[in-house]
């Protein structure tokens, strides 16, 4: 990968000399240095650097070429320090102003697009989160390039990997975009280190734009199990649970025997048994944790789009017939009112 | 093998006062899906069904409601639909006017083309400029590249506002505001924006109603404008070049076990507990 993608900067480095008109070799060399460079984009909350956007430097390093990482929010010093620690990055640009504490893509897009075009950046680098799904898109409109959405390998600097058609097909796309904006899929890009680091910390261009949309509140699931999206074993519950009450009396002393996150259908989710950000499908959260555990879950190819990447799936269903046993690595056909409460038992032991 | 289509629909809805003569007056519109093939096994070959993106008609069914519920104070003077594709995306046009849509732009492209997000943006822009719309109402995603991309960047086009992934949408009574109530990770987020702007549909802002056959057929006597991208000024050439498109390495089942004990079993043997 590092091989190719070094040669096809030299090409792209000859093609830049051939066509600048009289450039000095110091000129050509900067130019050079430019074509890889990555901006990662890193998210924070009440200033607190989220580690699941550290992704973004993983990418970064598998292209190569120098890394720089991306805050902005009110008082972001102390995310800036924490951001500067992070293993492999250069340098942190840094923006202090609470106009950006929400990630509101109005003003948070023109704020990028200033400092990428301050930095000469090759590639722009998010991943594929709430935020990175709003903000990403626009300012890849604002610098006029195709964006290349969520995805899950990196050929070379200009060849990317992504899944369509809910993960049922793997395409290859190569851009001919100056600049890459790409959003990365964090289940196939590990957080770099949080520790190791040393960045420098520069202050970033501030352009103020104005800002149509005001933020009013949220509305968060508070849990004290780990995050769905990133967690090392998942518990999942479909329409077979039939209630809310049922649900929770059922999944979650399944979550807690295993240490793991809760998911489920989009069944489950519509009908009320979970919360909406459970959900694990094409439009909802992947996962791809150690163990993916489900029960009263069919297995809708909206479904296993979210979850086939599990390093073990998992599954009971009283239908012997259902479409998971596909894809299950262990199945077990039964009543699931039975044969969960069963299992979190014999797990506790 | 495996190619996206090219066609997509955006419906474009305009919310204007009684007199919707006067062009100053504050217009939401909204649209903006794209309808793609949906096969169950994603391969696009010879009669594979087509229908309308799922979150497309959620767009539509907002726009007709907004309308029906008169959410937004001065009414909604007309709503539009919108696509790029094939000849045959005329049929989703149809689908979406039988909903309630009052007419259709349909920018029409050869089989086999694919338009990428960034010119369905720059043609939806254009359509924007020319028909004075306020709000756009999309699809947060198609379900065959699964992008999700088209409606921020129509937004930055625009300069407009943009609430992404919306579950409700209501409006202040002063028919300035909009209120938007999105699905982010790990819960809800609310902003309130100022029309104009862009709102892009997630699974549960609404449930689409089904088209009635006296609506299917007032649908047929409604209006699809035809209109070319060179007409729009919006070159679609393309920025990514597909390379390759394969079946993701097939997952083999490991079979059943009997009961709870071979399950912690397996588990156990597998290494996942």
């Amino acid at each position: 990968m590092i091989p190719r993608a070094g040669h096809s900067v030299l090409r792209q480095a000859r093609t830049q000399l051939k066509r600048s008109t009289g450039p000095t070799p110091v000129a050509s060399l900067s130019a050079l240095a430019r074509l890889l460079s990555s901006l990662a984009i890193l998210e924070q909350k009440d200033g607190k650097l989220n580690h699941g956007s550290l992704g973004a430097v993983t990418a970064a390093q598998k292209l190569g070429g120098s890394i720089i990482g991306f805050v902005a929010g009110g008082n972001i010093k102390a995310v800036a320090e924490e951001a500067a620690k992070v293993s492999g990055i250069e340098k942190i640009i840094a923006v202090d102003n609470a106009a950006y504490d929400k990630g509101l893509p109005e003003n948070y897009a023109p704020l990028l697009v200033e400092n990428i075009k301050k930095g000469g950046y090759t590639h722009i680098i998010a991943g594929h989160t709430a935020f990175g799904k709003s903000l990403m898109p626009r300012v890849a409109a604002l610098l006029d390039v195709q964006q290349i959405s969520d995805i899950t390998a990196i050929e070379d600097e200009k060849t990317f990997v992504r899944p369509v058609y809910a993960g049922n097909a793997i395409a290859t796309v190569e851009s001919s975009d100056d600049i890459k904006i790409i959003t990365i899929r964090g289940t196939a890009f590990a957080a770099a280190e949080a520790e190791g680091g040393s960045a420098s910390i520069e202050d970033g261009v501030d352009p103020k734009a104005e800002c149509p949309t005001e933020w009013v509140s949220e509305n968060l699931a508070k849990s004290d199990r780990p995050d769905l999206a990133t967690a090392g074993k998942v518990v999942s519950g479909g329409r077979g649970l039939k209630s809310k009450e049922d649900f929770d009396r059922v999944m979650l002393p399944l979550a807690d025997a295993l240490g793991a996150a809760v998911g489920a259908s989009r069944a489950a989710v519509d009908s009320g048994y979970a919360d909406n950000s459970l959900q694990v499908g094409q439009t909802g959260k992947v996962v791809a944790p150690q163990l993916y555990l489900c029960a009263g879950i069919s297995g809708a190819i909206q479904h296993l789009a979210g979850m086939k990447d599990s390093k073990v799936i998992a599954a009971i269903n009283k239908d012997a017939d259902a479409p998971i046993f596909q894809v299950a690595d262990i199945g077990l056909v039964g009543d699931l009112f039975d044969k969960v409460p069963e299992l979190t038992e014999k797990l506790k032991q | 093998l495996l190619e996206p289509s090219q066609d997509s629909v955006l419906t474009t809805f305009s919310l204007s006062s009684h007199n919707h003569v006067r062009p100053s007056d504050p217009r939401p519109r909204e649209a903006g899906q794209t309808p793609r093939q949906q096969s169950p096994n994603g391969r696009r070959n010879g009669g594979v069904k087509h229908s309308m993106n799922p979150f497309d008609e959620l767009s539509i069914e907002e726009s007709v409601r907004i309308r029906e519920k008169k959410s937004y104070p001065h009414g909604v003077s007309d709503i539009i639909a919108f696509t790029c594709g094939p000849p045959k995306s005329a049929d989703i046009l149809r689908t979406a006017m039988a909903m309630g849509a009052d007419r259709s732009i349909h920018v029409e492209t050869k089989d086999g083309d694919e338009i990428e997000p960034l010119s369905i943006a720059k043609l939806l822009r254009a359509v924007v400029e020319k028909e004075k719309v306020d709000l756009v109402v999309l699809g947060k995603q198609s379900i065959d590249d699964d992008a999700g991309q088209t409606g921020q960047m129509l937004a930055g086009l625009l300069g407009w506002a943009q609430a992404t992934q919306a579950s409700k949408v209501s409006f202040d009574g002063d028919g300035k505001g909009v209120v938007v109530e999105k699905e982010v990770d790990g819960g809800s987020e609310t902003t309130r924006s100022n029309l104009p702007m862009v709102v892009t549909a997630d699974l549960r802002l609404n449930e689409p109603r089904y088209a009635s056959l006296p609506n299917i057929m007032k649908a047929k006597k409604k209006k699809i404008e035809k209109i070319t991208a060179e007409e729009l000024g919006v070159d679609l050439g393309k920025r990514l070049k597909t390379l390759k498109v394969i079946e993701p390495p097939p997952r083999q089942g490991g079979g059943k076990v009997e009961d709870v004990d071979g399950m912690v079993a397996k588990l156990k043997e597998l290494g996942a507990i």
